[in-house]
């Protein structure tokens, strides 16, 4: 019986410090608050590292369950009563010589987060933010989306027995809003891309006392994305890798990866971190692409492309996704609507990995980036696939070929492979 | 009158309401006739004449920097929303 998944009791982890804002530097108490006071930057989690090194081992963390709690003592709920948990994390680290070979890379690795107990990455964030709602009292629990937040959220608050908001942008890809639907949340839909719904959700915050994860939870929320920077450096023997392509929307996935591998580094879990950060979005959205060419600061912009979950035309973390960009020595690429599709075919193709169209995304620019020379042959890269192929079939579908059908008899077969098509690429 | 919607640390200008009203014909004249009224008010969301980094302001749910920015028009019964600037979804 040793498979069978049960509730899995979690200590306590007492090393929250409390918020700081990462603008002026002003410091709150750990509260369901996420913008400064005085100047209206973002509020930050901050911890006793000196405790936590005491607490945590590479020894230790290897004992505990394959999931993102692993590494409780550097993610801000305290009361372990309060975790809900869907076991989302410790996903697959997928070594990808195929495609690294067709990519002419010496060393690739894969992290598959589209296997997560909703298919993204964003059950780590919502796993954290639901479990904090509840640590702070909440009995409903809301989120804007562009779709996979919407499932996580409505995933998590069910298990949680929570009342729960979703909105979303009417023009939300289909398999989406069924796999929301299916968890039975309150569902609207706004007329609008995602920065209507976002500026929508803002005002209703501002009205309801309700614990929106992106938004007045935001500062714990922000935090679940550590843990794809803990992992990877557990998964690689406790190293950080040369370089990590991370897709881009509001810029919180990339900084928080990198915070998280920085983090190992200052409690003496790993050496030195020398990764290289590196963006991906796609050419239809790019505002941190475009101001880290151009050496410029972040302009919004209005979405146009079929990759509507990185559709962030104004990303709040977006400047500080480009300090990192910047510190790092990175780079950052974007992939158009074309190489986006031939990204997600590829990586089904050579690694059997279906992911949606933000992992399109990401192995449309790493191909990009390789083939200008910005990304070294002999790096170790990982890249990040944060979403799974099932969820946007809408917009492939339509650009696969249909297979040719035959009735069922050996000779239409014959007739098939004679008139010389290929059998694996119709 | 123009209503100006408030993010919850503004509201400490409006004694805790959500929402007040104000005149003026650009949004930098409403924001500055709520400055007179509420001195303080008009530091917290413009720096060096810009809108703050971390503030968008909406005129009838659009972002007027996709419109002329402080310069935009308004007219009676038009809202304004003066927000944080959040995102991830």
């Amino acid at each position: 019986m040793h498979n069978v998944t049960r509730p899995h009791h979690h200590g306590d982890a007492m090393t929250l410090i409390g918020l700081r804002c990462r603008n002026c530097g002003k410091r709150y108490p750990a509260e369901a608050l996420s913008i400064c006071e005085e100047c209206f930057g973002p509020l930050e989690a901050e911890y006793d590292y000196e405790e936590i090194k005491e607490r945590f081992s590479r020894e230790a963390v290897q004992k505990r369950p394959p999931t993102l709690w692993r590494y409780r003592e550097l993610l801000p709920v305290s009361s372990g009563s309060c975790i809900v948990d869907l076991h989302a994390g410790f996903t697959p680290l997928h070594r990808a010589d195929n495609l690294a070979e067709e990519l002419g890379i010496r060393e690739l690795y894969i992290k598959n987060d589209s296997v997560n107990p909703t298919f993204s990455f964003k059950d780590r964030v919502v796993s954290v933010a639901v479990s904090k709602a509840i640590e702070f009292g909440f009995d409903t629990v809301g989120c804007a989306s562009t779709g996979n937040l919407a499932s996580s959220v409505a995933a998590h608050a069910a298990k949680a027995r929570l009342k729960c908001y979703i909105f979303i942008p009417a023009n939300l890809n289909l398999g989406k809003v069924v796999q929301t639907l299916a968890y039975s949340p309150r569902l609207v839909s706004v007329e609008g891309n995602y920065d209507d719904v976002n500026r929508l959700c803002t005002e209703i915050a501002g009205y309801y006392n309700w614990g929106f994860v992106n938004i007045n939870l935001r500062p714990y929320y922000a935090e679940g994305s550590k843990t794809l920077g803990y992992e990877v450096a557990e998964q690689l023997g406790w190293e950080a890798p040369d370089r990590a392509v991370v897709p881009v929307a509001s810029g919180s996935l990339l900084t928080k990866v990198y915070r998280g591998l920085k983090e190992l580094e200052t409690i003496g879990v790993i050496d030195e971190v020398s990764t290289r950060m590196t963006a991906a979005q796609s050419e239809g959205c790019s505002p941190v692409t475009t101001a880290f060419r151009t050496g410029s600061a972040i302009k919004p912009v209005k979405p146009k492309t079929i990759e509507k979950s990185l559709a962030i035309g104004n990303p709040a973390d977006g400047s500080y996704a480009l300090k990192v960009l910047r510190e790092t020595d990175g780079s950052a690429g974007a992939a158009s609507d074309e190489e986006i599709i031939e990204g997600i075919k590829l990586l089904a193709r050579t690694e059997g990995i279906f992911t949606e169209t933000a992992g399109g995304v990401v192995i449309g620019t790493l191909k990009k980036l390789v083939e200008e020379g910005e990304i070294d042959r002999d790096e170790r890269v990982v890249a990040y696939i944060t979403g799974n192929g099932l969820k946007t079939q809408d917009v492939l579908h339509s650009y696969l070929q249909e297979p040719p059908v035959i009735k069922a008899d050996l000779e239409e077969f014959r007739k098939l492979i004679e008139q010389k098509k290929e059998v694996v690429v119709w | 009158m123009v209503t100006v919607r408030l993010a919850t640390p503004l509201r400490k200008f409006s004694d805790g309401r959500p929402e007040i009203t104000a005149r003026g014909k650009t949004v930098r004249e409403v924001l500055e006739n709520i400055d007179r009224e509420k001195p303080g008010f008009l530091e917290k969301v413009v720096e060096n004449g810009e809108i703050k980094q971390f503030i968008n302001i909406f005129h009838n749910n659009e972002d007027v920097r996709f419109k002329k920015g402080l310069d935009t028009e308004v007219e009676e019964d038009d809202v304004i929303s003066i927000l944080p600037a959040v995102s991830g979804g």
